[in-house]
């Protein structure tokens, strides 16, 4: 800020209360539908106040599910969901880093076309290759597990591409003392890399457990059995038949548990996170 | 390629360290990627019992196909709509960040949360709140006189899909704005200041091209946003309807393939997107090694 002008910090400030609200409104409204009874749905207007069936909606879908969708207790879609984000955000990170420790301490034949490999993974997002990926998963017997939920998702260019260049800027003194100690290759990495990408790994894992968490597509191909479901592709077989009975109550409910453990994440580690985004992307 | 200046001397250790990365990629990623160049030069019926080899025709066709260009056209209107709505969103409020003090960090956490909701919820929370029936913006619209109904509207659809899209991206751009913003030198802002250049002169004359390349980042990081992420929210929401309006070529290649049965159309469809992301991602890199020359 250059000068005091009052009237522009007013507007400044009225600009961001007006953006807040907006960015906010869509979730306030599905915290409130998740509060009332399924009759407040049935006609009229979008409640816009709390009612007094918080306790009751939630129990119901996080314990015993909805019946009449044939969904599955929340509670397990919930534990789906945690387990395939922590195995994609770990998967990652661990053959990330080894892969970016090869890259860069290491001199060998055919180094830059490993690395070149590695690259090529950048440009192919899942969707696009959406049909033969789901066949070859479906070939290697994968379908309905927790591996097939995370391993094709485990690949990373940007964070292999993310240790490499931290990897760079680590002083090569530091090697050179490890190997007049006589320090292996493995005992430097665990002993001394590891401990000093230790915020680098801790960004990295709040960005990679948000998009494996989120991810929709790919669990709504592999999962057939309900006992495999993720919380968020569940939500879309529950508006589906909510579109015929009103249901929202609880579609919203299921709707807030969905985003709570992202947006818990995000807003606990904002640092981390905004490091993790901003790095990964360069 | 850059290496170190001391480094570790073994035959077999790199290789190993780089075998789960390298196998899952060549498993699940340049596997299947070949996989959908060989199909997309061949022609099988539903059952997968005749095999023909068909050189460019499922191109050729796809080429010609009015669904495909229809595809290709809503795909346009969307990543625009999307790029332009969330770009400007986030460039007022990182202006209006900048100017507050003391409550900067409240508001940055109050508003990056939308980022951590996934593409599907946001899909579902913006198609409650235009639900025709009981939504409370077709109530609001329906005061104006503006009858809502993404059901039977292609562009009351385009709309619902584009705010659903750009409301969770809105986010990602504010943080890279105001990174962007306090980059740019204070002393030049204060000079203009100085010289009698009002808010809004500096704003078009010092700020808005310096930040340029920020914004130049985050219209190809946005586009392909638009382009490939936003799957979700088109297959929560509309799927692809009504009469094709919001059907993007993401989804395209999907429906094609899994529910269309069409393989190799969605395999020509899937090379296609396959030259657009090099494409994209090239422009990218391109624009990076151009900005570490500053």
């Amino acid at each position: 800020m250059v000068e005091n002008r009052p009237l522009l910090n007013l507007l400044s400030h009225l600009v961001l209360i007006v953006g807040v609200v907006i960015v906010a409104f869509p979730v306030y409204v599905a915290v409130i539908a998740s509060t009332r009874g399924p009759t407040d749905f049935m006609s009229g207007l979008i409640p816009l106040l709390p009612g007094p069936h918080t306790l009751e909606n939630y129990r119901r879908i996080v314990f015993s599910g909805v019946s009449t969708s044939g969904a599955p207790p929340i509670g397990m879609m919930m534990v789906n969901s945690l387990v395939m984000a922590l195995a994609i955000a770990i998967g990652k990170i661990a053959i990330s880093i080894t892969s970016a420790f090869a890259i860069v301490y290491f001199r060998f034949p055919f180094r830059q076309l490993a690395f070149w490999m590695i690259f090529i993974t950048l440009m192919l997002p899942v969707e696009v290759r959406i049909v033969p990926t789901f066949k070859v998963v479906a070939d290697l017997g994968m379908l309905n597990s927790y591996a097939g939920l995370s391993i094709p998702l485990i690949a990373s260019a940007t964070a292999t591409f993310l240790f490499r260049q931290f990897f760079l800027t680590v002083p090569d003194e530091l090697t050179e003392a490890a190997r007049v100690d006589g320090a292996g290759p493995m005992k430097f990495f665990r002993d001394i890399l590891l401990p000093l990408s230790r915020t680098n790994i801790a960004a990295l894992f709040v960005i990679l457990f948000i998009y494996g968490w989120n991810q929709y597509l790919w669990p709504l191909l592999v999962t057939t059995d309900t006992g495999y479901y993720t919380i968020v592709m569940g939500i879309k077989r529950m508006a589906e038949v909510a579109d015929a009975i009103p249901q929202w109550n609880v579609v919203m409910a299921t709707v807030v548990l969905a985003m709570l453990p992202p947006v818990v994440v995000v807003v606990l580690m904002q640092r981390l996170f905004v490091k993790g985004l901003v790095e990964s992307e360069k | 390629m850059q290496t170190k200046r001391t480094i570790f001397g073994n035959r077999v250790l790199p290789y190993a360290l780089l075998l789960p990365q390298l196998a899952i990629t060549c498993v699940f990623f340049l596997w299947p990627a070949g996989q959908a160049f060989r199909q997309s030069f061949l022609r099988e019926d539903a059952f997968g019992f005749k095999t023909e080899f068909v050189w460019f025709e499922n191109y050729g066709k796809l080429f010609v196909d009015p669904q495909y260009h229809n595809s290709l056209w809503v795909t346009v209107v969307f990543s625009i709509g999307v790029a332009v709505l969330s770009l400007v969103t986030a460039l007022v409020l990182a202006l209006a960040v900048e100017r507050t003090l003391r409550t900067a960090r409240a508001y940055t956490t109050l508003l990056v949360w939308p980022y951590a909701v996934a593409p599907a919820v946001a899909g579902i929370l913006w198609w409650f709140l235009f639900n025709p029936t009981i939504g409370i913006l077709p109530y609001a619209l329906d005061m104006v006189g503006y009858d809502w109904n993404h059901r039977n509207s292609r562009v009351d659809a385009m709309i619902l899909v584009i705010v659903a899209a750009s409301w969770k991206q809105i986010s990602y751009n504010f943080l890279f704005f105001v990174a962007g913003l306090a980059a740019i030198p204070h002393s030049l802002v204060e000079a203009a200041a100085i010289d009698g250049a009002g808010p809004l002169k500096r704003f078009f004359t010092i700020i808005f091209p310096m930040l340029s390349p920020t914004t130049f980042f985050l219209l190809v990081v946005n586009i392909v946003y638009a382009m490939f992420d936003t799957f979700a929210v088109i297959h929560a929401t509309t799927e692809g309807g009504p009469a094709q309006s919001t059907n993007i070529l993401v989804y395209k290649v999907f429906e094609d393939g899994f529910i269309g049965l069409n393989l190799g159309s969605s395999a020509a469809q899937s090379v296609v997107l396959m030259v657009i992301v090099v494409a994209l991602t090239v422009i990218q890199f391109r624009w990076i090694e151009r900005r570490v020359q500053y």
